[in-house]
């Protein structure tokens, strides 16, 4: 599962922190070349070594450049005083940072109903296709079937769909059990395309856990659902917080169906309401608009800053031997 | 993996044996169900739905009757210039994204690969756009693009390249730099992940080989073309096919940013169908360049599925 698990998000134990700087690596830097017969060839071979080192910090300051700074933008956008985003020469620092913009933010639009909104229907949605995914990816991990190769098929699928198509009919289901503009309607379908990606993230954390350990205590006396309980559950639980955490961050995020499924402003979710501080014909108010915008990300970092110590905490090491 | 049988066993004769050999019994069905039961009711369900809607005139609202009118939107679809035109767009649109996306990220990654000083921040800082609300990346750039306000411009006229007189820029409603504007907010939006990627695939990359062809005098470029891409080359493959579907599909950012315009310059596929559905409630029409936008997709996918699925079962 190399492969697949590189592609998708923060998947497996694989994922992003995992292999990033093996220790005691030799690059290019390591032990000095071959600096032995020809000295003047050898200097010339450090210039060059040299010029490239410093070629790739040039290199790797513009790609820091380039992603970071629309972040300190919006930062420095949100600690502005509306007269000074009001200058005609907009400055990169705000002479005098207030928070005034983040209640303004409140008020100018139901952004703290909105909230509630998304942490309902993300928080009930990821816990209902947790809950649906966790048994079906047990059984689909531990039995090799063709169903569960349908199954993980259907998830790289998933990842794929065309949203654009699907939303046509699912609008006019929706509309016939009266579940539009409704938070039950959209947690619905944020189930259903939770649920693949779950399924898949679930089945990887399973097979991390060694079906010996099952084994030992079944032979131990344990029954069936002594071994799942007391021994697969624990050890599975850090992957279960990383999936649950990652199915809610995906919904929170969520935009497309949030804009199409829900109508009137104190039913929509944070993503949706973002979009109305653009105001009419792109008449914003930015401070404003900065300071939401920084709020709706928040889950997404804490998300980000939890799994990568999670990802480091894998199986009790000596569990299994050999 | 572990618990697969012995290659080589004649196929089991009795019906138990064979539910046996296919690995599920009757209570690993009862917890499959429930997960399987949704995705089929409410994923391939729509999507079929959605292919019968596209042979019918179906519109919004209650009273209007809808009629099966077989291929008669798919043969207006075929005279649309406006369909052409967004199509084409979408085309350029995900190539371009999705080619830059490759480039950046293979730079940046082989950069982290180096282990120079500071690639941490550059490691947590790709994190970060991912974390985003697709929403808040739109919004966040219409900041900086923003003609008065926007950093952008500022910066652009500090560094001369605006001239005095010059006005400042409207990057976003521009006719002809519309497009690029949000391409590059495409490829902000996409290169982080791309980056993670090839970052995990140069792990891959011989070490032995490329410290052997090092001391055998191989210059960097072809240290690379004859060891580093080789052995990178299926998880690229990869991750671009995946970028490329992605790209396709994509909507909130566009839709945030421009929605569509100007006069339609940056009107993606996916705009397209979502206005003819829910503007101007045209259903059957919609659903048919949806079924077009997803047999594009299709093709891809396929290509890619034949690709991936062989190796890596996951």
């Amino acid at each position: 599962m190399n492969e697949t698990s590189a592609m998708s998000p923060a998947t497996g134990p694989s994922g992003p922190s995992g292999p990033s700087g093996p220790p005691g690596r030799s690059g290019p830097t390591g032990p000095s070349g071959p600096t032995g017969p020809n000295g003047a060839a050898g200097t010339r071979a450090r210039g060059w070594r040299r010029a490239g080192r410093a070629g790739q910090y040039a290199g790797l300051l513009c790609y820091l450049v380039f992603l970071a700074f629309p972040l300190a933008w919006l930062v420095s956008t949100s600690l502005k005083s509306p007269q000074e985003l009001g200058e005609a020469a907009p400055a990169w620092l705000p002479r005098r940072p207030t928070l005034e913009n983040f209640r303004a933010a409140f008020e100018a639009q139901p952004l703290a109903r909105s909230a509630l909104n998304s942490l309902v229907v993300a928080g009930g949605a990821t816990l209902v296709s947790v809950a649906l995914a966790l048994p079906a990816a047990y059984v689909l991990a531990r039995h090799r079937s063709r169903i569960g190769r349908a199954a993980n098929a259907w998830v790289l699928v998933s990842q794929m769909f065309p949203f654009v198509l699907v939303i046509i009919p699912l609008f006019l289901v929706l509309k016939n059990l009266h579940l539009i503009d409704s938070l039950g309607g959209l947690a619905l379908v944020y189930v259903v395309w939770n649920l693949p990606f779950s399924l898949w993230m679930l089945q990887g954390y399973v097979k991390a856990v060694p079906v010996s350990l099952e084994e030992a205590a079944a032979v131990d006396g344990a029954g069936r659902v002594r071994v799942l309980r007391s021994v697969v559950l624990p050890l599975l639980a850090p992957g279960l917080v990383a999936t649950l955490m990652f199915s809610f961050v995906t919904a929170w995020n969520e935009f497309f169906f949030a804009l199409v499924l829900l109508k009137s402003p104190g039913n929509q979710t944070m993503s949706v309401i973002l979009t109305r501080f653009l105001g009419a014909e792109g008449v914003a108010d930015l401070g404003p608009l900065a300071a939401a915008s920084l709020l709706a990300t928040v889950p997404g970092l804490l998300f980000f800053t939890l799994l990568q110590r999670r990802l480091t905490t894998r199986l009790p090491a000596g569990a299994v031997k050999g | 993996m572990s618990d697969g049988g012995p290659r080589g066993t004649p196929p089991p004769r009795t019906p138990a044996a064979r539910r046996r050999a296919l690995g599920l019994d009757r209570g690993a069905w009862f917890l499959l169900v429930p997960a399987l039961l949704p995705i089929l009711v409410l994923s391939v369900g729509p999507l079929l739905y959605a292919v019968a809607l596209s042979f019918t005139d179906a519109r919004f609202g209650r009273t209007v009757e809808t009629d099966f009118t077989g291929a008669a939107n798919f043969a207006d679809l075929r005279l649309d210039p406006l369909f052409w035109e967004s199509f084409r767009l979408g085309l350029v649109w995900s190539l371009s994204v999705t080619a830059l996306q490759l480039l950046l990220g293979l730079g940046l990654a082989l950069l982290l690969d180096q282990n120079l000083r500071f690639g941490w921040l550059a490691r947590t800082l790709a994190l970060v756009p991912w974390a985003m609300p697709e929403v808040v990346v739109g919004l966040m750039w219409r900041l900086v693009y923003h003609q008065d306000a926007g950093i952008l411009n500022e910066t652009l006229r500090r560094l001369g390249v605006l001239g005095p007189d010059s006005g400042n820029i409207d990057w976003l409603t521009d006719l002809s730099l519309a497009l690029p504007a949000v391409v590059l907010v495409g490829v902000w939006a996409g290169m982080p992940l791309t980056t993670v990627v090839l970052l995990a695939g140069l792990q891959n990359v011989p070490r032995e080989l490329a410290e052997a062809a090092h001391l055998d005098g191989a210059g960097v470029w072809r240290r690379f073309a004859s060891v580093t891409w080789p052995a990178l080359r299926p998880v690229a493959l990869s991750i671009t096919a995946l970028n490329l579907i992605w790209n396709l599909n994509s909507f909130g950012l566009v839709y945030v940013l421009t929605q569509g315009g100007p006069g339609g310059k940056t009107r993606l596929p996916s705009l397209f169908v979502y206005e003819e559905a829910f503007t101007y409630g045209q259903f059957g029409y919609a659903a048919a360049m949806g079924v077009v936008l997803t047999a594009v997709v299709a093709v891809c996918l396929t290509v890619f599925l034949r690709k991936s699925l062989r190796e890596t079962a996951p």
